[in-house]
């Protein structure tokens, strides 16, 4: 008896999630897609300049350039430290809105986050 | 140095040209604004003495380790060799910024203990790489003394009034350089009452006129900086940032950029971004070097001498 309901709940839990709900832990995939970005520094500009994701996304920036640079929002709401060629800096946008920043060492580099509310989807 | 004027001189803009593009030295003087060549540096006989003479180098970037150059520190320490053997012992130094790469400890003890090898006085400006930290203090605990703000001062040689100014510094999105308002009125308090004939050398690291701005490689707030300079007599200014020799003469104004110790950029326009230039071993050296600059008392004549680290 127990181990037939166990199963059932095994394979729904497999099958959709929603149903199991309670008894397993779903693989979040929706969300993971949309909780991470990337921005790649090369040749001295942001790649893409423009992006647009949902509050509670995390952004990362990597510099791929051979020259430091460093990501300041123009709000003061972010800042990294110096990225020396390689490394990488990440933020996560809770409040939605538009944010300019650009590079705090080469200022002429220039880029936008735009961040939108969080889209009502699964109930947590 | 000749003093005679003959038809055979080249022409301004030629001069210039070879200024701008070539590698060797050319030593050559302004009288009233239009530059005179006196030949290549071999030719040249040595400097008189009696006016002053000093050395400009820049961009030292301890720290940096990439093509084309994997031992900034060697080459710093190739060009003060340099400073050492020049034939006339320059007065002092003048570092137009960029001392370090990633403004760490480390590397501003190296290139401390290496520029000490020259035993001159130098007297410093920061570039954007010494201004890592938001508070700029590492900067500032060692080359601040006696300056204002975020390291601007002045100081008297020989009757020429020099002016370090700092133009990284509270960098705006999408701008260029920036001296700031603050800055700027201390400038103008600093020049108010000098005689015009007072010969005048400002440095600082970002260019103050606008050589590429798509490259960022300009002033926001020079112009006023030129306004406060324009009714002395001779003013000549120092600029580094850029890793390779530029010039401009404007009546009495002249604008001048070294080269760097560590690696050389593109010129405008003939790469995507002004990142390093990876240039082969041999190439190298003749991409890096210093500058000597010397002043005539009594003419206020001046003249720069770009050498690179090897022909």
């Amino acid at each position: 008896m127990g181990t037939n309901l166990a199963t059932m709940a095994f394979v729904a839990a497999l099958l959709g999630g929603a149903a199991g709900a309670g008894l397993a832990a779903a693989l979040p995939s929706s969300a993971a897609e949309q909780a991470a970005a990337a921005v790649a520094i090369d040749n001295f500009t942001f790649n893409p300049q423009r992006i647009t994701v949902k509050a509670g996304t995390t952004v990362t920036w990597t510099n791929n350039d051979d020259i430091p640079h460093a990501v300041a929002a123009s709000d003061r709401s972010f800042k990294s430290k110096v990225l020396d060629a390689g490394d990488s800096y990440a933020f996560t946008f809770v409040t939605p809105g538009n944010y300019q920043y650009f590079c705090s060492l080469h200022p002429h580099m220039t880029g936008t986050i735009v961040v939108e509310a969080e889209s009502k989807e699964r109930p947590r | 140095m000749n003093e005679s004027e003959g038809n055979d001189q080249p022409t301004r803009r030629k001069v210039l040209e070879c200024m701008t593009w070539v590698g060797t030295g050319v030593l050559w003087t302004i009288s009233g604004g239009v530059p005179h060549s006196s030949g290549l540096i071999g030719e040249a006989t040595a400097q008189e003495t009696g006016g002053l003479t000093f050395v400009q180098i820049s961009d030292s970037h301890i720290g940096f380790d990439k093509p084309a150059n994997p031992n900034a520190l060697g080459t710093l320490q190739e060009a003060i060799g340099k400073v050492n053997a020049l034939p006339t012992k320059p007065a002092f130094m003048i570092h137009t910024g960029d001392i370090s790469h990633l403004s760490k400890v480390s590397e501003f003890d190296d290139a401390d203990r290496i520029i000490a090898e020259s035993r001159l006085d130098v007297h410093f400006v920061p570039g954007e790489h010494d201004f890592v930290d938001e508070e700029r203090k590492l900067y500032l605990e060692r080359y601040g003394r006696g300056t204002k703000g975020a390291g601007w001062y002045s100081f008297d040689a020989n009757g020429v009034h020099f002016i370090g100014l700092v133009n990284v510094f509270d960098l705006k999105a999408g701008g260029l350089g920036n001296l700031g308002n603050e800055q700027l009125e201390w400038l103008e308090a600093d020049l108010k009452g000098r005689s015009a004939s007072t010969p005048v050398v400002v440095f600082a690291h970002i260019p103050l006129w606008t050589v590429y701005p798509d490259w960022g490689w300009g002033t926001e707030d020079s112009g006023r900086t030129l306004e406060y300079l324009k009714r002395f007599g001779s003013v000549t200014v120092l600029n580094g940032h850029i890793h390779q020799v530029m010039q401009k003469v404007e009546s009495n104004l002249t604008f001048h950029t070294a080269r760097s110790t560590a690696f050389p950029q593109p010129v405008p326009g003939t790469a995507p971004s002004p990142g390093p230039l990876k240039v082969g071993d041999a190439k190298l050296r003749s991409l890096l070097g210093i500058a000597t600059i010397n002043f005539k008392q009594n003419e206020q004549r001046l003249a720069i001498i770009d050498a690179p680290l090897q022909q």
